[in-house]
C-alpha cells in the first residue's frame, strides 16, 4: 500500500461543521491568497498555476494553466465560466466542494479571473443540488458584503461580478460547449469544435475558459503555497491531491483526498483508510475507473496508480475521479443495460449516430435481458457501436460532435469482451463476436492463475 | 394559468440584469415561474418571453429540454430515486419497485391525492450514500424500503414541511448584488482590457 501523508489541499473544511461559513473561512486562512494575488501581477499568478501542473479535474484532464493561455490575446471581454453541473454516474466531489466549502471555491474564481482578465465569472450550479445552490448564494452575499466580490476589490482596480447560474437537469450539459449554450439561455447541446473552441469562441462568442469546480477549488492553495510545492506531490502527468469517490461494492465507499499518481486503485479500494475492501470478503470482479463513459477494468488493473498516462496507456481514463466497484454477483447485463441506458435518456438528440445508437443499444441490451435475445445480438451491440465510434478504441473515434455517444460504447464493449457467457447465458446459446474491438482495456485478459503448489 | 407576480417581475428583472444578454436569465426564469405555481404554465412562459425579449416559442424551447421543468402538473412532493450504476449495484431497483407497489403508481405517475410524484431518475451525485434518492430536490441517503415508508408517512403528516418546501422552491438563498458593489455585466461587444491587466503589465519578453 502507498497511502502517503499528503495534505489535504481540498477538503481542509470538510469536518468542519460551520466550514461554509465566511468567518470559518476568513479564520482558516481564507481569502489570504486573494490578498496576495492582489499584490502580483496577473500574468505571475498564471505562471504559478502552470508551474502547478494542475490538470483539469472535471473529466478531460487537460492542464488548466495551458487552458488559460489559448485565450487569443487583445480580444475583450473574457469569461469564467464554472462547471458545476456534476452528472456523471459515479462523480460525487463538486457538490461537496460546494456544499462544504463554497468560500474556497469564490476565492478560486477570483484567482482565476484576475490570473485572465474575466470581466465577469458565472458559477454554473446542477439544478437538482439545491443545498450547493444556496449555500453558494449564501456564500456570494457575503464576499459582496466583506468587499472580496464586486467593483474594487478589496479597494484595488480588480473588479468583477460573480454570478450563480443554475441548470434545470441535462447530463449533456457538462460539455464545456453545452454549458455554454446553456448559459446563453438555449437548449444545451454542444457546438462543433472547431470553429467554437470555448477560450477562442465561447460564452457570446467571445474568450471564454471553462473550469471545473475541483480544478478551480485548488487554486487558493497554489498561490498559498506556491506551484513547485503543488507539484513536488504526485507523479509523472498528474500532480497534487485529488478526489476520488469510490462507490458500489467495497465496505467503506467514500469521497477521499488522495496524493495523484501515486495512491494506486489497490489503495482506494482495500487500504482501510480508504474502500476497506470488497463487502463480504467477496472477489472483485470489475470496475469503473473514472466514471460511466470509461472503459471497465479488472483485476489485473487494480496495482496501476492513478497516474493519467497510466491510466491512458492501459485503455481506459481517470475522468470524474468516479470508481465504482462491482463484486462477483453484479449482473454485469443488467449494469451494461442501466449505463447504457443513460446515455440513451441523456442524448441530446443532435447528431444521429447518438441519437438513434443509443436508443438501439438500450433496447436490444433490454430484450438480451429479459430473456428475447439472439445469438446475432451481441455482435449487433458492437456493430452499433462501431458505427459511433469506429474501430471501438480508446480513446474513441467520433462521428459525433461530443464524446456522449462515444461513451455508451464503453460498457458494452466492457462487458461483451470479458464476460461474454453471461451474455450468452442469458441469450441461451452461443453468440459469435466477429466485430473488431481494438480498446486495450476491452481485450485485457484475466491473470491466469498459477497452479496450487508449482 | 398565470403570469408572473408583481414581486416576481421585480426578481425576474433583477435576475436578468446580472447578464449580458437577457436570455441568459431564461433558465433561472423558468425556476421561478416553478416555484410560483409549483410547474411551468403556459402564461408563466409567455411572460418570460415579454421579459426577455424572445418569442414564447423559443421559451418553450429550453424549457422542453430540460428535466426539471414540469409543464403540467406535478404533486407537491416529487421524489426521484436514482436507480443508476451506484445506486442499482446497492439495490435502487428494488427500492423503486417498492416505492411504486407503496404508492400505487409507476415511476412517473403522481399518487391520487395529488402530494407524490414518484419519478426514476438518472445520477444525482451522492453515490457513496446509495441507495439514495430526493424529495423535491433535498436528499436522503442510504435508504432502505422502511426508511422509505417512513418518508412516505412523514411527508403525509406534515412533519417534513420546514425542511422540505413544496414542489418548484429550489434553493431559498438568493443571490443579491448590492448595486454599490456591483461590478456589472460585461457586455460582450466594446470589451476592453480589464483595469488591473492594463495597470500590471507583463515585462515585455526578450526577442531571441
Amino acid at each position: 500500500m502507498t497511502v502517503t501523508d499528503a495534505p489535504r489541499i481540498i477538503t481542509s473544511r470538510f469536518d468542519v461543521a460551520d466550514g461554509f461559513t465566511i468567518d470559518r473561512y476568513e479564520a482558516t486562512g481564507g481569502y489570504t491568497a486573494l490578498r496576495r494575488v492582489l499584490s502580483m501581477r496577473p500574468d505571475e499568478v498564471a505562471a504559478e498555476v502552470k508551474a502547478a501542473s494542475l490538470l483539469g479535474r472535471g473529466g478531460a484532464g487537460f492542464p488548466a494553466g495551458v487552458k488559460w493561455g489559448f485565450c487569443p490575446p487583445g480580444v475583450w471581454p473574457r469569461y469564467l465560466v464554472v462547471n458545476g453541473d456534476e452528472s456523471e454516474p459515479g462523480t460525487y466531489k463538486d457538490r461537496l466542494l460546494m456544499e462544504k466549502d463554497p468560500h474556497q471555491l469564490i476565492e478560486g474564481v477570483l484567482i482565476a479571473c484576475y490570473a485572465i482578465g474575466c470581466a465577469q465569472a458565472f458559477l454554473y450550479v446542477r439544478g437538482e443540488m439545491a443545498l450547493a445552490q444556496e449555500r453558494i448564494a449564501q456564500a456570494l452575499n457575503e464576499a459582496y458584503a466583506r468587499g472580496y466580490v464586486g467593483r474594487g476589490i478589496l479597494g484595488s482596480d480588480f473588479s468583477v461580478d460573480v454570478v450563480l447560474h443554475w441548470g434545470a437537469g441535462a447530463y449533456i450539459v457538462g460539455e464545456e460547449t453545452a454549458l455554454i449554450e446553456s448559459l446563453e439561455g438555449n437548449r444545451g447541446m454542444p457546438r462543433l469544435k472547431p470553429p467554437f473552441f470555448p477560450a477562442a469562441k465561447g460564452l457570446y462568442l467571445q474568450p471564454t475558459v471553462v473550469n471545473n469546480v475541483e480544478t478551480l477549488a485548488n487554486l487558493p492553495w497554489i498561490v498559498g503555497h506556491g506551484g513547485a510545492a503543488f507539484a513536488a506531490l504526485g507523479a509523472e502527468t498528474s500532480r497534487g491531491t485529488r478526489l476520488f469517490a469510490v462507490s458500489g461494492h467495497v465496505k467503506r465507499p467514500g469521497v477521499y483526498e488522495v496524493e495523484f499518481g501515486v495512491t494506486t486503485f489497490r489503495d482506494l479500494l482495500y487500504s482501510p483508510l480508504y474502500g476497506g475492501g470488497i463487502r463480504g470478503g467477496r472477489a472483485l470482479k470489475a470496475f469503473i475507473p473514472g466514471g460511466a463513459s470509461a472503459p471497465w477494468f479488472f483485476e489485473e488493473h487494480v496495482d496501476l496508480p492513478l497516474e493519467a498516462g497510466a491510466v491512458g496507456k492501459a485503455g481506459s481514463m481517470l475522468g470524474s475521479g468516479a470508481v465504482v466497484v462491482m463484486d462477483e454477483t453484479t449482473d454485469v447485463v443488467k449494469a451494461a443495460l442501466r449505463l447504457v441506458r443513460f446515455f440513451a435518456r441523456e442524448s441530446c438528440g443532435k447528431c444521429t449516430p447518438c441519437r438513434e445508437g443509443t436508443g438501439w443499444l438500450e433496447k436490444i441490451l433490454q430484450r438480451i435481458d429479459s430473456g428475447l435475445g439472439r445469438p446475432s445480438d451481441l455482435d449487433l451491440l458492437l456493430d452499433i457501436c462501431d458505427n459511433i465510434s469506429p474501430s471501438i478504441t480508446w480513446p474513441p473515434k467520433q462521428t459525433t460532435i461530443c464524446p456522449l455517444g462515444p461513451s455508451a460504447v464503453s460498457p458494452i464493449a466492457s462487458a461483451v469482451l470479458r464476460f461474454r457467457d453471461e451474455f450468452e447465458a442469458r441469450i441461451g446459446a452461443p453468440a459469435p463476436v466477429t466485430v473488431a474491438v481494438h480498446g486495450v482495456a476491452y481485450n485485457s485478459k484475466p491473470p491466469v492463475e498459477e497452479p496450487v503448489g508449482a | 394559468m398565470a403570469r408572473l407576480t408583481e414581486a416576481n417581475e421585480l426578481v425576474a428583472r433583477e435576475i436578468i440584469g446580472r447578464y449580458p444578454r437577457p436570455k441568459s436569465a431564461l433558465i433561472p426564469l423558468l425556476h421561478l415561474a416553478q416555484e410560483q405555481d409549483g410547474w411551468v404554465t403556459d402564461d408563466a412562459m409567455e411572460h418570460i418571453a415579454e421579459l426577455v425579449g424572445v418569442t414564447a416559442a423559443e421559451v418553450l424551447g429550453t424549457c422542453s429540454f430540460y428535466e426539471m421543468f414540469k409543464r403540467e402538473p406535478v404533486g407537491t412532493y416529487l421524489v426521484n430515486i436514482c436507480t443508476n450504476i451506484s445506486c442499482q449495484l446497492l439495490g435502487a431497483e428494488e427500492l423503486l419497485h417498492h416505492a411504486e407497489a407503496t404508492l400505487g403508481v409507476k415511476a412517473g405517475g403522481t399518487t391520487r391525492d395529488g402530494l407524490i410524484t414518484l419519478e426514476d431518475v438518472e445520477c444525482i451525485a451522492a453515490c457513496t450514500e446509495a441507495p439514495c434518492l430526493q424529495v423535491n430536490y433535498r436528499y436522503r441517503y442510504k435508504v432502505a424500503p422502511e426508511d422509505f415508508d417512513r418518508l412516505v408517512d412523514d411527508l403525509r403528516s406534515g412533519a417534513l414541511v420546514d425542511e422540505v418546501p413544496p414542489h418548484g422552491t429550489l434553493h431559498r438563498t438568493r443571490q443579491r448584488i448590492p448595486t454599490d458593489r456591483a461590478a456589472g455585466a460585461a457586455s460582450p461587444v466594446g470589451g476592453r482590457e480589464p483595469a488591473w491587466i492594463a495597470s500590471r503589465p507583463a515585462p515585455a519578453k526578450d526577442t531571441p
